[in-house]
């Protein structure tokens, strides 16, 4: 992978979130304008400082019918004539909107761009968007056949348990730790706390997996602002800096892949953003990775290094990554309690950081929070974006 | 909103699905399903030819599908394997002729001819390779 040189040091200077969940009264416009107000009010910039804007949506179109979401959020926001551009990589839209934002940014292209992130999913009815999703992976071989997305980590998922012996039980527990972390977050779709016992009561999906093993589908938007570092602290009195801003692709399909139980390119984008901010993963005070099931936390584990290849069933088991463990992972409820609205995902995961980088999480609060890692997955793994962030320069 | 397409898009698959036919590599003998023109480790180097696969293979991991996505609630539950050939590749598929509690990871497997689904508004029958226990 090339070595990314930036021409400048990048920061956040503002965020904005809307509630994650079932909003029948706002459509994909007004969720994504929530959001981009919310931002560039906290960033105490006007609308017109922003030079850009991004926005990561994986299928507008077949979740609401309406494709060029960019000209409609830069139309809607009242910001015409200021350039729009859609960033797509499944789940991983968002990610991809942070990392083109943070391209043009540390290029010394634009100083204030807005990235955010919208997905409008329950105004079609269940299997509608069990198909939309399904355009993640690889349709001519493994949708044609009658795969979903769900039985695609279930075959990650059985793939693991057979080689590595993880358990049940510790898939689990995946999900009572999210959805225990998400009990405290009030942008959260489920707060709800959850038993092991829930989650192997709940329906099966496709084995392994259960209802209570997946992430929902969810309507939500999430914008952050970003400016040059230098100036910064003139717009607030907590930057948060971007110390590495990194993606890798890999094979659309799973069965191509070498090894299932590992995703490739989360290996590559880490290895890429701990080179960038000079760190490696026992740097890492607390991370969002991407939960969409269960097994895709566990991997997430292994693949970032918080622990060695076979071991993220233990990781969880001895409450590593609880809060208050080693490495506190999903303290927002992860995909699996906070929500999962395809397109916002990675930039609500970057929220988190900032909120926790801050001091600001309340009762879900990591102490010593001062390097947080977001890790967002598109497919199967077919698109994976790191990003590093610090509180200090 | 069904998803569906005009005959062409599925008509230009017919060999893969029918035959499963892919490629392999003669430079470094790696074999691929689909067709591909670049071989990923080869690149430039790459010499591609057709491949017609035996069909024959081993369950590398399984599920079964409780919820289905649009076209294939009738055949619900229904197992799906990624399945080692014995060329080397990987394909993914149904697995029929078994109870979803008889699947074993490691199991022998064929392919066979089968239908896939029926499109609802067009009637249009597609059909591909699924496999069963040898």
């Amino acid at each position: 992978m090339s070595g990314l040189k930036p021409v400048r040091e990048v920061a956040i200077i503002g965020i904005g979130i809307t509630k994650f969940g079932e909003h029948w009264n706002l459509g994909l416009k007004e969720l994504a304008v929530q959001a981009g107000v919310k931002a560039v009010d906290s960033a105490g910039i006007s609308g017109e400082d922003i030079q850009l804007i991004v926005g990561g949506n994986m299928s507008g179109g077949l979740f609401t019918g309406q494709e060029h979401g960019s000209a409609l959020l830069a139309d809607y926001l009242g910001m015409n004539p200021t350039p729009a551009i859609r960033t797509e990589g499944a789940c991983s839209s968002g990610g991809l909107a942070l990392r083109t934002g943070y391209m043009a940014v540390a290029s010394g292209m634009h100083d204030f761009v807005a990235v955010g992130g919208v997905e409008k999913m329950t105004d079609v009815y269940g299997p509608q968007a069990t198909t939309a999703l399904a355009g993640a992976m690889d349709y001519e071989t493994e949708a044609y056949f009658g795969a979903t997305f769900p039985g695609i980590y279930a075959l990650i998922a059985r793939r693991h348990m057979h080689k590595y012996g993880t358990t049940r039980r510790q898939l689990s527990m995946v999900a009572v730790k999210n959805h225990e972390n998400g009990f405290h977050n009030p942008y959260a779709q489920y707060r709800r706390k959850i038993t092991v016992e829930d989650v192997e009561k709940s329906a099966m999906v496709a084995d392994p997996l259960r209802l209570l093993d997946c992430s929902p589908i969810t309507d939500g938007a999430a914008t952050v602002i970003l400016a040059p570092a230098d100036i910064a602290k003139k717009h607030t009195d907590k930057p948060i800096y971007i110390k590495a801003s990194a993606q890798a692709s890999d094979t659309l399909s799973l069965f191509a892949r070498q090894d299932i139980t590992t995703l490739g390119a989360t290996v590559h984008a880490v290895k890429e953003a701990y080179r960038q901010a000079k760190l490696s993963s026992k740097d890492i005070d607390f991370a969002e990775v991407h939960d969409c099931f269960t097994i895709a936390e566990i991997c997430a584990y292994e693949d970032l290094g918080f622990t060695k290849k076979g071991n993220g069933g233990k990781l969880i088991e001895q409450g590593e990554t609880a809060l208050g463990g080693r490495i506190p992972v999903n303290t927002s409820g992860g995909l699996k309690s906070k929500g999962h609205p395809v397109g916002a995902t990675g930039i609500a995961q970057i929220i988190e950081l900032v909120t926790q980088l801050n001091g600001e999480a309340g009762k879900r609060q990591v102490k010593n929070a001062n390097i947080g890692l977001a890790h967002n997955v598109g497919g199967s793994g077919a698109t994976v974006t790191v990003h590093i962030l610090s509180r200090d320069r | 909103m069904t998803k569906e397409f005009a005959v062409p898009f599925h008509w230009r698959r017919f060999k893969e699905r029918y035959q499963l036919v892919g490629s392999v590599c003669d430079h470094c003998k790696k074999s691929y399903y689909p067709q591909r023109v670049i071989c990923p480790s080869c690149r430039r180097g790459s010499h591609m030819k057709e491949m017609i696969f035996s069909g024959k293979g081993n369950v590398h991991s399984f599920t079964v599908i409780r919820v289905p996505p649009e076209g294939f609630k009738e055949y619900v539950p229904y197992i799906i394997a990624i399945v080692e050939l014995e060329e080397g590749a990987k394909v993914l598929s149904q697995v029929v002729d078994c109870e979803p509690d008889d699947i074993k990871i490691g199991m022998a497997v064929k392919s066979c001819f089968r239908r896939i689904r029926t499109e609802s508004n067009t009637g249009l029958v597609l059909y591909g390779f699924k496999f069963r226990q040898e």
